[in-house]
């Protein structure tokens, strides 16, 4: 087990609302150097919300993302460059481009030839280019996609282009890597190569934190695993710890137990609703302008 | 299509053993000889008189050679007899038909059918009647007729596919004039006989294009646009095209070098500085829709105001022309002063109209950008000294722009140049030849960099391209101040062509190039994010309202139409950019997927963004 402990992502007192429902309740959330960190929890616990608020693409209510050591602005552009990558629940490829372009858009933030240096072409230019591209196809070696270069996103199968979507936030060079679901519709297999494609990448000293419904995948691969529930953290350990505490299983069952966030919540609702109403609109658009 | 390769059930192997045929019931030998004798009494009827008098154009009175209208029956004619003769393996011919299909015969025939029926019906109407045809003109209808019902008792496609034909009519029609998928690969060519095909092909095809510019009647440009349609599908569905694109792909620099040859040929093939005015708009149309592609094709940005940069440049360039009217009378820029001067005009324009409105999405942007352009209009309009302060002269514009001079040279001047007369205009195409060249440049080497991937990510899915670490904000506004600032170069020469600048051609519609809708609808009919297909489509669309005056203020309505059909069964345009052929027809590419793939999202930014 690895046991160091300096922190790579350190979320404090996230808190994301939209009009009346809070999503994400101030959530406090470290991510080590070298670990690979589970995110679970029931539909629509607000796991996407809290990768969308560390990635810039949701401006949180409340609360700050540190990455190493640094406040991130919420700037999805600038999180990246900061050194987060993600992959979208719901594959967001570049689905006309082709498997090869995919990955070098990857590298926008580590290279940076502009329009000029593009209509001039000179010397620096084409090196550069050579050199994106070479680091793009290792990428594309690394998870298995190389064949493919040239085929368009859209036509590679789902598994494949789970895959590339991996692989094209790898190009951005990231300290941390943000994984949504990356199993959602796969069979055994592919799900088992997945798992070794994360220690992997493990191994290249990236730091990943996965939301998962895959419990087998998540206890297989966690060092830690964090439990939302209903916008809260409500667990937080080791394999071991979390899959022996009740009250995870009550909430993935339903069922209620003490100290249930719901009842809080649906008071919370209430209030807002009747309070708050006009915040709604403007805070749900927030997010999509960025 | 995959279930041709399905083993044979009963069903499907009945029609097999029975040869396939077409919905005439003729033996196929007998519809090769109607086609072979139709296509050649159609060759021959063309040196036959059609009518009597010579009131109507090109005159077709004369016995022993064709005249005119005639000329274009006799080139569908001439093809529909080759790919004929190529059907019948004739030797030396066998390369027309190298999948072997009917499809081309079919065309050409359709082609030449036509055109022929076009004319004798012209004839008819309005020269009152048909008694105004002599017995030549009968006889080339029903010449003509021939090799259509020919083709149509020959089987759609290639044996294989008989099964095929048991559907239903939209089936068979689909099947007739469809593309073979597998096209058989050309025998390797050297390098050299590779370079002359590309250069005979360009030389047709500079001659094609200069018989259409130099059409002198309507229904001479009608025809010709009959007989080339027919004929470039002819040759796509014969694989022709495929092939040659294939060349093209191996001698890029080649083609682009001949490309350019065969431009700056083009004024020395006119003796009428007229056919050289139609040839410099042309390029100035085409170059400003190609710097409306790198917004729309490339960064996916839908700009209705495009024309105002192009007014913009126009207007700087006046205004320091050294024209007596313009504000700044006393000043005359050098050309390559009054051009960058126009360039940072259209570029500021560009920051000040982009900085604001880029923050929006699609259609937010579309309709931001036409009140623009609108604006820009109405400005120019009104800076007449009386509504708003003096500059532009209001709707009387800036006049009597003098001619540029370039290192002595006057471009008001002819001058002769190896026994040509090169003209006013003709020196001025020759300006925008190289300004072309320049912009050409700029899109292929953008588009192929860091920055032109960006724009096309942003363009399929913004959210995910902000999240790969592109600030989308600054790329789009650098698409879109490189689009204005090209548009603003084009429009520096368009001032000195035209002599005067004034506001009314600057709008959003209307029946006359340049206008944003027109920019628009040439990126569009000719192929986004390509670089062939925007200028084919200024030439298309500037063509059309200048040689069918007779349509007038219905050719909106024509153009409408014509995108509405064009939009239904070729949306990537007519020349295909790769990528987009690929997102709109599944067939023909690498890869067939074999489960679901992407779905919703990006496509549906891709509409709202294109
Ligand atoms: N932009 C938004 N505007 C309003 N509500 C939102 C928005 N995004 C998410 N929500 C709400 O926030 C809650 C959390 O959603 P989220 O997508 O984060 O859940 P999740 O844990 O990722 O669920 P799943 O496991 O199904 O992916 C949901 O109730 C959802 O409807
Ligand atoms: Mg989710």
């Amino acid at each position: 087990m690895t046991t160091m402990t300096t922190p790579v992502l350190q979320a404090s007192g996230v808190t994301m609302r939209f009009g009346g429902l809070t999503a994400v309740r101030s959530v406090d959330f470290t991510v080590n150097t070298g670990e690979i960190v589970g995110l679970i929890g029931p539909n629509g616990a607000g796991k996407t919300t809290f990768f969308n608020c560390l990635t810039g693409l949701y401006v949180p209510t409340e609360g700050t993302v540190t990455y190493k050591g640094t406040v991130l602005p919420p700037k999805p552009h600038l999180v990246t460059k900061a050194g987060i990558a993600r992959t979208f629940q719901n594959i967001r490829l570049f689905a006309n481009m082709t498997v090869l372009e995919n990955v070098l858009v990857g590298r926008h933030t580590r290279t940076k030839e502009g329009l000029w240096s593009a209509l001039l072409r000179g010397p620096g230019f084409r090196k550069a280019e050579k050199a994106s591209e070479e680091r793009a196809m290792e990428l594309l070696d690394f998870v298995g996609l190389a064949a493919k270069r040239d085929h368009l996103a859209r036509n590679l199968p789902y598994g494949e282009q789970r895959k590339l979507e991996i692989a094209r936030a790898l190009a951005s060079e990231p300290g941390l890597l943000l994984l949504d679901e990356p199993t959602a519709g796969m069979n055994p297999q592919e799900t088992r190569a997945t798992e070794e494609l994360v220690f992997a990448i493990r191994d290249k000293g990236i730091a990943v934190l996965v939301i998962e419904h895959d419990m087998r995948f998540i206890f297989n691969l966690c060092d830690r695993v964090a439990v939302l529930v209903q916008g809260e953290k409500l667990v937080e350990g080791t394999s071991d710890v979390v899959q022996a505490d009740e009250r995870v299983v009550a909430a993935y069952l339903g069922e209620p137990f003490e100290g249930d966030p719901g009842t809080a919540e649906t008071a919370d609702v209430a209030a807002a609703e009747t309070g708050a109403a006009p915040q709604s609109s403007t805070t749900s658009t927030k997010g999509e302008a960025q | 299509m995959t279930d041709t390769t399905k083993t044979p059930t009963p069903e499907n192997t009945a029609p097999a053993t029975t040869a396939p045929r077409g919905p005439l019931p003729l033996p196929t030998a007998a519809a090769r000889a109607l086609l072979l004798a139709g296509g050649l009494a159609t060759l021959a009827s063309t040196f036959l008189a059609w009518t009597w008098t010579s009131e109507f154009p090109g005159d077709l009175t004369v016995y022993g050679y064709p005249g005119g209208l005639q000329w274009l029956t006799f080139t569908a004619g001439l093809l529909t007899t080759l790919f004929t003769l190529a059907s019948y393996q004739v030797r030396g011919l066998r390369w027309l038909l190298p999948a072997g299909n009917n499809t081309p015969l079919l065309l050409t025939a359709v082609g030449a059918f036509g055109v022929t029926w076009f004319t004798i019906l012209a004839i008819a109407i309005e020269l009152g009647g048909l008694v105004n045809l002599e017995p030549g003109g009968w006889i080339a209808a029903v010449a003509s007729l021939l090799p259509l019902l020919g083709a149509l008792a020959l089987p759609p496609a290639t044996a294989t596919s008989g099964t095929g034909s048991t559907g239903g009519t939209k089936e068979t029609i689909k099947a007739y004039v469809a593309k073979p998928e597998h096209i058989p690969a050309a025998q390797p060519l050297n390098g050299w006989a590779q370079r002359l095909i590309i250069t005979a092909v360009t030389a047709l095809g500079l001659a094609v294009f200069t018989y259409g510019i130099d059409t002198e009647y309507g229904e001479l440009f009608i025809g010709y646009l009959i007989v080339v349609v027919f004929a470039v599908w002819a040759l796509h569905t014969a694989g022709l095209l495929d092939r040659f694109s294939r060349l093209v792909a191996a001698n890029r620099g080649f083609t682009l070098a001949m490309g350019f040859a065969a431009a700056i040929a083009f004024p020395f093939t006119q003796t009428d500085d007229h056919y050289a005015n139609i040839g410099v708009n042309i390029l100035i149309f085409g170059t400003v829709a190609l710097g409306l592609n790198i917004v729309v094709g490339l960064a996916g940005l839908l700009d209705l105001g495009y024309v105002a940069f192009l007014g913009v440049g126009a207007y700087t360039a006046a205004l320091v022309s050294g024209s007596e009217f313009s504000k700044f009378s006393g000043v005359q820029f050098p050309f390559w002063a009054a051009a960058l001067t126009g360039m940072a005009a259209s570029l500021v324009f560009g920051v000040l109209i982009g900085a604001p409105t880029l923050r929006l999405r699609g259609d937010y942007l579309a309709i931001v950008t036409l009140g623009f352009g609108e604006i820009f209009r109405i400005a120019v309009n009104n800076m007449d000294g009386q509504s708003g302060p003096d500059v532009t002269n209001g709707p009387n514009g800036i006049p009597s722009i003098p001619d540029l001079k370039l290192f002595g040279f006057n471009f008001g001047n002819p001058h002769d140049l190896g026994g040509f007369t090169l003209g006013r205009f003709a020196n001025y195409y020759l300006l925008m030849v190289l300004i072309m060249a320049i912009v050409v440049l700029v899109y292929t080497r953008a588009a192929d960099s860091r920055i032109g991937r960006s724009w096309i990510a942003i363009r399929e899915d913004e959210t995910a391209a902000t999240a790969m670490g592109i600030n989308g904000f600054r790329v789009k506004l650098i698409a879109f101040a490189l689009g204005a600032s090209l548009a603003g170069l084009a429009g520096t020469v368009s001032a000195h062509v035209t002599y005067s600048v004034v506001p009314t051609p600057y709008q959003f519609a209307g029946s006359t190039p340049p206008n944003s809708a027109f920019l628009l609808a040439a990126v569009v009919l000719g192929g986004m994010g390509t670089v062939a297909g925007p200028l084919l489509g200024a030439a298309l669309l500037y063509l059309l309202p200048e040689k069918l005056d007779f349509l007038q203020d219905k050719s909106l309505l024509a153009f409408g139409i014509a995108l509405i059909l064009l939009m239904r069964f070729r949306p990537e345009g007519i020349i295909a950019n790769r990528r987009r052929q690929l997102e709109f027809h599944e067939t023909g590419q690498l890869d067939i997927p074999d489960t679901p793939t992407l779905t919703g999202e990006p496509a549906v930014t891709t509409k709202a963004g294109a």
